[in-house]
């Protein structure tokens, strides 16, 4: 009777911490999965205007600009086909260059400005970010169909 | 002919693999001893065969040899000598080296160390090490030549990339890789133990010296890597829970599981079964890490060439290996009698609750690590699961882990009695539970999570005092296991201190600084006096100047860097850090802004930052100690005293 009343305590104290952890997992997951959107998803209106996201594409070249206070920065996200107006303040990645794969995360402004809470370029010059190079693809090959 | 000879050296050492798996294997299940009796010489000889071609490897970078393609990519002759030699390593192809290198390491180590094992059993324990060592060295042969030449040779290499030449990144990988690699003998063990049937208190003992060390090496090399990454990549970060960091993490959930609930296994022959399946699972976890950090799935400093032939060899191993092993454990863990039984708060259960707390902390990693791998590749679009998850997941899982800390060690083994235990606890509790918050409202703004940290580092640390006063007093003996265990949960108890703080006080602030002005940071002044170019062997710096000082005095000049590598043409950001026991204060150079000298500089105060890399290193100090307790060795020096006395009978 002891063993099996330890056993039974044993599997309900399992179930408990198993509900529990399922619960903190699938709730906390909700709230925190992050979505990407490439600049042609965005500028059809695909992106949610409530909730932060990812963007990616190329740094349009001749877009960096630096606001008065040296520390905000503003440039366009490109994939070829649609562009995003984003505002970053505070310092850019090593690799951040015109022209070259960028990911940023943030929110969606009412005026179609996104304005970046990360940016996100990394780890070797030539390497591209895959949601970046994804978009790139996304938008070649929709225009491609087009010119068929 | 340096490389042909290394390339030789590797082909021998499979062949020696393949002896290594088949014939002690067969041996110890034909009850053979003569078969039986290859398996030391072959792991001895692999090992020496695969340091030959790693040395090889070493030789052909520090002669520059950029006819291998490996060092014409990851290597320059104006690189220092010393990253030369790590650039060995640094790539995917030098890095799987560098694993089957340590797996022969354990290997032969297993070899010289297990005279006193039955024989039976050392044969299936090496054989099974041959069986992955083929897998692996398979792999580098077929997928990931380190050797490979092109011709005509390369008149200048591409240089090691910036941010792997930081003297962190040159004992990172070899421990993470001990580590990895070592519970590939935890679970040659645990296969043994299922193929031979059997599994009792010595099998334990004979295992848990070798998945301590495993473990010791594992949380070197991942303490090494967050420390690498909060110095080098310049965000002030120590853990972003990168899927590449998650993949390390996520066999030392396991690996810390299996080393206590392998405790239970020695004293009380307790959770056997569960025993074996967490030394399955640790290793697989090891495996899954490699997966997912050198198949190019993640995008990472790991990844740093993809090839869908590598991440296909590597996930199908995997498969074999998890598929295998688990098939085997299904088909003979019935046959595993179960062992004594133990009461409701004994330390038994309080050892399977924290294994429970571990795994389910584990579950919650793995899904998020995986999960957008998964929809990826399912192509249901791309997404990230960000560090919000993970914080909100995995510290309520594994906050009561510590609180169970605190009372395991002190709870009696079979029969503790809930009550015994409270009426011993309650003042203790009480008295941590109060300081922890008096101190998270003492350091100005109160944070819950600081306080919770505080009380657990607290509760952690006064009962490893309880736990000395007890030994002390029943005169008892202290083993360097007690130390060990004690020493790496006050380790933990330090640590957890250090991440309460770090997390809730830490601040810092992105300015524009003209030369002569100056910014405030937590108390602290910093002046920015300009940057000045600087020469480097292969890059070219601006050397900032910031002067740190705190209410009038001066406290340091700090002199941040950004590099432009010559080679790659890659920028580098050179934080520099004036670290104390207490806070670190850190200053990264961004970006000029104008003609006239300004630059963006960000600032950093880091309080009790040193206390994390400090707990992690006393912890592993603890599995040190632990691992080489004379309880393990003993039984060696006996048989070895039986030996002799056989002898000199004949």
């Amino acid at each position: 009777m002891q063993a099996r009343h330890r056993k039974l305590a044993l599997i309900a104290f399992a179930v408990v911490a198993v509900g529990i952890a399922a619960t903190l997992v699938l709730n906390a997951f909700r709230s925190n999965l992050v979505f990407f959107f490439t600049p042609t998803q965005v500028a059809a209106g695909e992106a949610p205007t409530a909730r932060t996201f990812r963007i990616g594409g190329l740094v349009e070249a001749g877009s960096v600009k630096r606001q008065a206070d040296g520390l905000t920065a503003t440039f366009v996200v490109t994939d070829t086909a649609r562009s995003i107006p984003v505002t970053y303040t505070g310092i850019l990645p090593d690799l951040f260059k015109e022209g070259k794969g960028v990911v940023a995360e943030g929110r969606l402004g009412e005026d179609g400005r996104f304005t970046a809470t990360q940016v996100l370029a990394k780890h070797d010059e030539n390497y591209m970010p895959p949601e970046a190079a994804d978009a790139l693809a996304q938008a070649q090959k929709a225009q491609s169909t087009v010119a068929e | 002919m340096i490389p042909e000879l290394g390339q030789f050296a590797l082909i021998v050492a499979l062949l020696l693999a393949l002896v290594q798996a088949a014939l002690p294997l067969v041996g110890a299940w034909r009850n053979d001893a003569a078969l039986m009796a290859t398996a030391r010489p072959a792991a001895l000889a692999q090992f020496g065969f695969v340091l030959v071609a790693f040395v090889c490897l070493a030789v052909s970078f520090m002669t520059h040899d950029f006819s291998v393609l490996n060092v014409a990519r990851n290597s320059y002759t104006r690189l220092p000598d010393i990253y030369r030699f790590t650039a060995t390593w640094g790539s995917h192809e030098g890095s799987l080296l560098l694993w089957v290198l340590m797996l022969t390491f354990w290997g032969a180590a297993v070899a010289v160390f297990s005279r006193r094992l039955p024989d039976a059993m050392a044969a299936r324990v090496i054989g099974v090490l041959g069986l992955i060592s083929i897998g692996f060295l398979a792999f580098t042969l077929t997928t990931s030549n380190p050797f490979e030449r092109q011709l005509p040779a390369a008149a200048e290499g591409n240089d090691m990339n910036p941010l792997l030449q930081d003297w962190g990144m040159i004992i990172h990988p070899p421990m993470l890789y001990m580590g990895y690699v070592g519970f590939a003998v935890a679970f040659a063990f645990a296969i043994a133990a299922l193929l031979s049937g059997r599994l009792d208190a010595a099998w334990a003992r004979w295992s848990r010296p070798w998945t301590l060390a495993a473990w010791t090496f594992l949380t070197l090399g991942i303490v090494l890597g967050s420390w690498w990454a909060y110095r080098e990549l310049g965000w002030g970060g120590w853990w972003f829970w990168d899927p590449t960091e998650n993949a390390s993490f996520m066999p030392w959930l396991a690996g810390t599981a299996l080393i206590h609930s392998l405790a239970a296994t020695e004293k009380r022959g307790a959770f056997k079964a569960w025993t074996v399946l967490l030394a399955l699972t640790t290793f697989s976890l090891s495996l899954l890490g490699t997966f997912l950090v050198r198949s190019g799935v993640l995008s990472s400093v790991h990844a740093f060439a993809t090839d869908p032939a590598r991440g296909a060899f590597i996930l199908g191993f995997l498969v074999v290996v998890v598929g295998g092993s688990l098939a085997l454990y299904a088909w003979r863990a019935p046959r595993i009698i179960a062992g004594g039984g133990y009461g409701g708060f004994s330390r038994e259960s309080l050892l399977l609750a924290n294994n429970v707390l571990l795994i389910a902390a584990l579950g919650a990693v793995l899904l998020g690590t995986l999960y957008p791998l998964v929809v990826d590749a399912l192509g249901l679009g791309k997404l990230s699961v960000g560090p919000p998850y993970f914080n909100a997941v995995f510290v309520p899982l594994i906050a009561p882990a510590l609180f169970l800390m605190g009372l395991g060690p002190l709870a009696r083994w079979k029969n503790g009695r809930a009550a015994d235990v409270a009426a011993r606890l309650k003042w203790p509790f009480a008295v941590s539970l109060a300081a922890g918050f008096a101190l998270a409202f003492a350091l100005g703004e109160f944070k819950p999570w600081a306080a919770l940290g505080f009380f657990l580092a607290l509760w952690i640390a006064y009962t490893v005092g309880l736990a000395f006063r007890d030994r002390l007093r029943g005169g008892g003996a202290m083993p360097r296991a007690f130390w060990g265990m004690q020493l790496a949960h006050f380790g933990m108890a330090v640590g957890v201190a250090g991440i309460a703080v770090v997390a809730a006080y830490s601040s810092e602030r992105d300015v524009r600084m003209a030369p002569g002005g100056s910014a405030e940071l937590a108390g602290y002044t910093f002046v920015f006096r300009g940057v000045e170019p600087r020469e480097g062997p292969n890059f070219h710096a601006m050397r900032g100047i910031v002067e740190v000082g705190r209410d009038g005095a001066r406290v340091a000049t700090l002199h941040p860097e950004k590099r432009i590598y010559t080679a790659s043409g890659m920028a580098m950001t050179e934080a520099s850090v004036h670290p104390n026991l207490f806070r670190d204060v850190y200053v990264a150079l961004g970006e000029p802004l104008d003609d006239r000298g300004a630059w963006s500089v960000r600032l950093f105060h880091k309080p009790f930052i040193n206390w994390l890399w400090l707990g992690a290193l006393l912890m592993a100090a603890g599995g040190l100690l632990a691992a080489t307790d004379r309880r393990y060795r003993l039984g060696r020096a006996a048989s070895r005293a039986a030996a002799k006395l056989a002898t000199q009978g004949a």
